[in-house]
């Protein structure tokens, strides 16, 4: 017998036996798997089957946004004096050359909202994707070592946990020079303690189990019975925590935008686009309602998703906006 | 409680240790050179040596990081690289517009926040419930920047230009010279500030309450005979506001943040446009101050949570 299939025995054994619905399992014999469960849950939930057709829209939008701009006619730093902007230079408004309206540069707003898709589900994606990666394994860590180890990562998440996180963030940005990559990076770094708090809550519970001294009396490594004992019964509260670090990261870097700290203007972002909309929301509604719908809208899909995940994976927890 | 009240304490110093290395690591050592940003661009190099000089910019790191800790422990921040202002005065002048805004913000939040989260639990599931469960999720999405534009547009311009000339787009008026201008000019960036949140405690309230009400005891009390409102605001409220109160802590530090953000959208002339001011000339100083305020104010305030919360909870004295 070798050592693999055990693991996997155990790993199996000791998945969190969800509370399987009677009416549902007794149709079937054949057993479900607690993923399959999660994933039948998730396909009954209409509402997260609408934010997830929200979400796939948005992506296109972003993938296609040049294509968006051929088929209009206008790339997104394109100025168009003549046609955008009328006699006392103010800009026009919707109409059938510009769908959306265009900016105090003439410029065609619906092309740059499209362009700010891409910045923003890169920097949403990219900066929760390490803030998770990171938050986990120094919550497992933490967890898995205990003692000194424990206190010391502990006591320095509690720590990044009490700064002010955007003073931080707009003080560290302006030493560094605003970009794409700083941002993703100031909002990874302080992301990643809330995640590390806890997986390292649910480590120091898992470290206790059967399947973990099994292991260890098997002669197994630290790090392999971290990586491969303990991380697969992670996986649920780390893909709740990426989904929901999503909208949050996406508003932190469209806030950073805003306040001119972000991704620097000739490149469209949804916050610095509507950084010129205090300027100008008097003359043109636009300016707030394109970019600022888009970003509503995104930022609800996934936090809906995100809820319906997390409820999907594990129904003994509270959800947050169903009732 | 006394060895709990020690420990919390010495746990802030840390912070605040430990803050004021990663403040002057950040400002100190970092890659740019402060006395040739200062010098301007036609400086000679021995005018450059100079300023370096004057601020000790030419000693030892650790020398100049006790000498910095040591001004800042006598409340010496510096000069500001705009006029020469102390950093001190400029802060002082500027505070009160945020404490202003932030207090607002936190009371509105509170109220709101609790007061739709009991209404969502003592009925739940229905029209009242889901209405707040809609409008949760609503502001939870919705960043305070974005915020504030919808309620500039709707409640100062379009009411403007219907002839409701109610409330002002923007600036700030003294609350000693007029109170309700003051809180005339501060009641679109509360809201902006206080709905984002109010979602969350709306939701977690809610949830608290939902636990509590289903406990033996409430059914105890309602047993008595005692009136529904009672029991819901006096039995029942009461221990489910100790997960509220610890969020509270938490969200101070956000408030900030937010404060920061709502200042630029509103034209408000308070910390975190000075902040924001500050960082895009570089005005070195005037950004570690109000980094260094702040993160005093955020450890302070964490202290005082946590206090409160051992004092409603005694089992967590123990942690």
């Amino acid at each position: 017998m070798s050592v693999t299939s055990f693991d996997s025995l155990e790993t199996r054994l000791a998945e969190p036996a969800a509370a399987e619905p009677e009416g549902e399992s007794a149709k079937e014999i054949q057993g479900r798997s607690p993923w399959q469960l999660a994933w039948a849950r998730l396909r009954q939930d209409r509402l997260a089957i609408a934010s997830a057709i929200v979400i796939l829209f948005i992506v296109l939008v972003a993938i296609l946004a040049p294509v968006i701009a051929r088929l209009v006619g206008h790339g997104p730093g394109d100025q168009y004096p003549f046609t955008a902007l009328n006699s006392f230079g103010l800009p026009a408004g919707p109409s059938r050359t510009f769908l959306f309206g265009a900016d105090d540069l003439g410029r065609d707003v619906l092309v740059r909202v499209a362009y700010g898709a891409r910045v923003s589900l890169i920097a949403g994606v990219v900066a929760s994707g390490v803030a998770v990666i990171v938050g986990g394994i120094v919550g497992m860590v933490a967890g898995y070592f205990g003692t000194v180890v424990d206190t010391a990562l502990s006591r320095f998440m509690d720590v990044i946990l009490s700064f002010p996180l955007l003073l931080f963030a707009i003080a560290l940005v302006s030493i560094v020079g605003p970009s794409l990559i700083v941002s993703i990076a100031v909002i990874a770094f302080f992301s990643w303690a809330v995640v590390g708090r806890i997986i390292r809550g649910q480590t120091l519970s898992l470290r206790e189990k059967e399947f973990v001294e099994a292991a260890r009396s098997l002669g197994a490594s630290d790090l392999r019975i971290i990586f491969v004992d303990i991380l697969p019964n992670l996986v649920a509260p780390l893909i709740v925590y990426s989904t929901l670090l999503i909208p949050a990261s996406i508003v932190f870097e469209a806030t950073l935008s805003f306040l001119g700290l972000g991704v620097v203007p000739p490149t469209p972002t949804w916050g610095n686009m509507l950084s010129d909309a205090l300027a100008y929301y008097k003359v043109a509604w636009w300016f707030i309602f394109f970019p600022g719908g888009a970003l509503l809208l995104t930022t609800l899909a996934f936090n809906l998703l995100g809820d319906s995940v997390r409820d999907a994976l594990d129904p003994r927890y509270a959800r947050l906006f169903k009732s | 409680m006394g060895a709990f009240v020690i420990r919390r304490v010495l746990f802030g110093i840390l912070v605040l240790w430990i803050i004021s290395l990663v403040v002057f690591a950040m400002f100190f050592i970092a890659p740019h050179d402060v006395a040739r940003l200062l010098a301007g661009r036609q400086a000679s190099a021995s005018e450059i040596e100079a300023i370096r000089h004057n601020l000790g910019l030419d000693r030892p790191v650790l020398d100049q990081y006790l000498s910095w800790v040591w001004k800042l422990l006598h409340g010496d921040l510096g000069y500001s690289y705009r006029g020469s202002v102390p950093v001190r005065d400029l802060l002082v002048s500027r505070a009160p517009v945020t404490a202003s805004l932030a207090f607002g913000a936190a009371i509105i939040w509170l109220l709101i926040g609790v007061g739709a989260g009991v209404l969502a639990a003592v009925k739940p599931r229905t029209i009242a419930d889901r209405a707040v469960t809609f409008f949760a999720l609503f502001f939870y999405s919705m960043p305070t920047f974005l915020l504030g534009l919808f309620l500039l547009f709707f409640f100062f311009y379009k009411l403007y230009t219907a002839g409701f000339h109610w409330f002002p787009g923007g600036g700030y008026v003294n609350l000693s010279q007029d109170p309700i201008g003051w809180a005339d000019h501060l009641i679109l960036p509360w809201f902006a500030l206080a709905l984002v949140t109010a979602a969350v405690y709306s939701r977690l309230t809610r949830g608290t309450m939902l636990d509590v009400l289903g406990e033996d005891y409430i059914r105890t009390a309602r047993s008595k005979g005692i009136s529904e409102g009672r029991v819901v605001v006096r039995h029942a409220l009461r221990s489910a506001l100790t997960p509220v109160v610890t969020q509270f802590g938490i969200d101070l530090g956000g408030l900030l943040g937010g404060a920061i953000v709502t200042e630029n959208v509103f034209g408000l002339p308070g910390l975190g446009q000075l902040a924001v001011s500050s960082i895009l000339d570089q005005n070195l100083p005037v950004i570690i101050g109000i980094v260094v305020l702040a993160s005093f104010f955020i450890v302070v305030a964490n202290l005082a949570v946590d206090f409160v919360y051992a004092f409603l909870d005694p089992r967590v004295r123990l942690t």
